[in-house]
């Protein structure tokens, strides 16, 4: 996995870190940071992009570590390209923790 | 009994306290992350695929039911209800929060515990054999010169910041069930002419550049143990490599200069370094013998466990399998593997680590180990009281009769939890496990070491597997290399690689048709499948794990 990616329009990304405080995963979305990686901010311009993570290198009060990754359009927000991020965005394979058990909390609030 | 807190408690409190000043300063922005990195690796807080990592340090494995009933505490209070045995005999969990983990470090530092050195470029957790101060074929137990280690090596000014990690290991069985060889340091305690000494290795390890360690010292007096340790740390703080993180391994450091030259600077340091150690460090060693006094054996029949043995086919094939001899007579030792299929390799809910210290309690003179082989061992169980031991290990899961065999598997947290992981590890552990226990084929095979690394960092000592399984990135897509001839123990050998990758779904077949070839290939039953790859090579092996090139 490489931390230099620069997306483009053929090959978009988003940015992801982890949470100062708690340690887990976050994404840049449009009014911050988020914990669900279908609301990220897809990238597509590169130019944007670097801004962006600039932004997100100063936010070192709220997160850890951001980088850029690739990702591609899905029907329902960013999806993963590469298995490592997939597994950042869903969580262990050995237990329902992580991403994938507060988004089935989440879905029992509704 | 011994007294298990090694350390200095108030000490222990003083670092942590430091570290929740250092973690306040982190939140309010007056550390930036650059700065606070190296302050939160120096106290075992890694930030990983998912969350933060907070690993503890368990000296030599050894630990208290005190100790243990805490790390049960923060697993249900500060973790999801689990941890999990490193092949460093620690503990790790994989889901602290930063700004919890200084209150876990205050919990830990009650009970003489911490996570000091089990990270940055320091001494780690000197590690031994789980079966010190029980086993038979003991020279001696190898606890109060690990303790020596411990203490000398904590904070130690010098070595603070070394070219990289340093890991010692000390054993003082016959056979050696530390994996002296594939450590930075090894010592194996030896007698000779009735004086007790140490065989000192050097330059062993795993990782990217698997090597195994040399003889620097074929017999070094006890008494000269710290000053000569020192003296290989202090040459190799200066003559390591740091220009290249991956060659500056002191394994890397003996392979380029030379083991002559090394030891001949080595020598030259200790001349100079033993003149500095008045014999405080032999009172001291002569206070931890106190410490790990054995405890006071009771002399009983054996007759139940016999009678359970005759009655009872699974409490049989659970002491034929889980226990290892012990020194005295109807005492033996018990191997609690964290292994069940399915399971994940080394994981232990808070249920099971709270039972465990009640057993030890109970059965087993209030002493406990984490083995390297990320199992627990309860060193000193009187026969009589097996039985009733396993009836309880059985109800939270932990009476698994396979020590030894093909699903008591090494695998490191591979890409389920690790940032450094090329591949997952777990799945693969539990898809083997389950398969040859489906198979019913795990008796058969008998005696078998499987040991799985999600990369090339080789945290899963695949490279001392019997059959080694290292998880790779190829082209965005898992793939599993095989290693086959590694041995950790009785003839140490780094594996050597089968033949291309597979993928991860082809991963049990091959391993299923690999194992089904050695039944085929074994003289006897009594021949385990190591005894047949020495005997036979690796032809027939690798025929049976790419059977189209053969076919081709």
């Amino acid at each position: 996995m490489s931390k230099a990616f620069t997306p483009t329009a053929a090959k978009p990304g988003v940015i992801t870190a982890n949470d100062l405080r708690e340690g887990h995963n976050v994404w840049m979305c449009e009014d911050g940071w988020t914990a669900d990686p279908a609301q990220a901010t897809l990238f597509e311009d590169e130019a944007i992009a670097e801004l962006a993570l600039l932004k997100a290198i100063g936010q070192s009060d709220l997160v850890v570590g951001p980088y850029m990754v690739e990702a591609r359009r899905g029907p329902n927000g960013p999806e993963p390209t590469h298995f490592r991020e997939a597994f950042r965005q869903t969580g262990p394979s050995n237990y329902f923790h992580g991403i994938q058990a507060s988004k089935q909390c989440e879905a029992a609030n509704v | 009994m011994f007294d298990a807190r090694p350390v200095d408690t108030d000490y222990v409190r003083h670092r942590a306290a430091q570290f929740r000043a250092q973690v306040a300063r982190r939140l309010d922005g007056s550390l930036t992350e650059e700065e606070f990195r190296p302050l939160r690796l120096m106290n075992g807080v890694y930030l990983q695929l998912h969350a933060y990592m907070l690993r503890i340090a368990i000296p030599y494995g050894t630990i208290s039911p005190d100790q243990m009933r805490m790390l049960a505490h923060l697993a249900a209070h500060y973790d999801k209800g689990y941890g999990h045995w490193t092949t460093r005999q620690n503990i790790q969990f994989n889901w602290p929060k930063l700004v919890e983990i200084p209150d876990m470090l205050d919990h830990l530092a009650s009970v003489g515990l911490h996570a000091i050195q089990t990270s940055g470029n320091t001494i780690r957790n000197t590690t031994t054999d789980a079966f010190a101060g029980a086993a038979k074929d003991e020279i001696a137990d190898p606890r109060p010169y690990a303790e020596l280690i411990r203490s000398w090596s904590t904070d130690h000014a010098e070595f603070q910041f070394l070219p990289r990690k340093f890991k010692i290991a000390i054993s003082g069985g016959a056979r050696d069930r530390a994996l002296v060889s594939a450590h930075d340091i090894g010592l194996r305690i030896v007698e000779r002419d009735g004086q007790r000494g140490f065989e000192v290795w050097v330059g062993g390890g795993l990782g990217r550049t698997p090597m195994l360690g040399k003889v620097i010292r074929d017999f070094l007096p006890e008494g000269d143990l710290l000053p000569y340790l020192e003296s290989i740390i202090a040459t190799y703080n200066l003559s390591g490599r740091r220009d290249n993180k991956y060659k500056a391994r002191i394994k890397i450091t003996v392979a380029e200069r030379g083991l002559d030259v090394f030891k001949a600077e080595v020598e030259q340091e200790f001349e100079f370094r033993r003149a500095d150690f008045r014999g405080i460090d032999q009172e001291a060693l002569a206070g931890f013998r106190e410490r790990f006094a054995p405890p006071s054996f009771r002399n009983a029949p054996v007759d139940g466990f016999e009678a359970e043995r005759k009655a009872n086919p699974a409490f049989r094939s659970w002491t034929d399998t889980n226990l290892h001899s012990h020194r005295i007579e109807g005492y033996a030792s018990v191997i609690v593997t964290f292994k069940a299929p399915g399971a994940t390799p080394g994981d232990a809910s808070a249920e099971q680590m709270r039972l465990l210290a009640d057993l030890a309690e109970r059965y087993g003179h209030a002493d406990i180990r984490i083995s390297h082989d990320q199992n627990v061992v309860l060193p000193h169980v009187h026969k009589s009281d097996l039985p009733a031991l396993y009836l309880a290990l059985r109800e939270v899961g932990l009476a698994t009769a396979n020590a030894g065999l093909t699903s008591d598997i090494i695998a490191c947290p591979g890409m389920d939890y690790c940032t450094l992981a090329t591949a997952r590890s777990i799945p693969i552990a539990q898809e083997i496990a389950e398969h040859f226990r489906a198979e019913g084929l795990e008796e058969e095979i008998g005696k078998l070491n499987i040991r799985i690394s999600g990369c090339i960092n080789a945290c899963g000592h695949h490279h001392l597997g019997h059959i080694g399984i290292l998880g790779l990135d190829r082209a965005g897509v898992e793939n599993y290399q095989i290693t086959l001839g590694g041995d950790g123990y009785d003839i140490p050998a780094i594996g050597q690689r089968a033949g291309a990758g597979f993928p991860a779904e082809e991963v049990v077949p091959a391993i299923d048709r690999l194992l089904r070839a050695y039944l085929e290939l074994r003289e006897d039953a009594g021949e385990p499948f190591i005894d047949a790859y020495r005997r036979l090579g690796p032809a027939p092996f690798k025929a049976a794990l790419y059977p189209e090139t053969v076919d081709a």
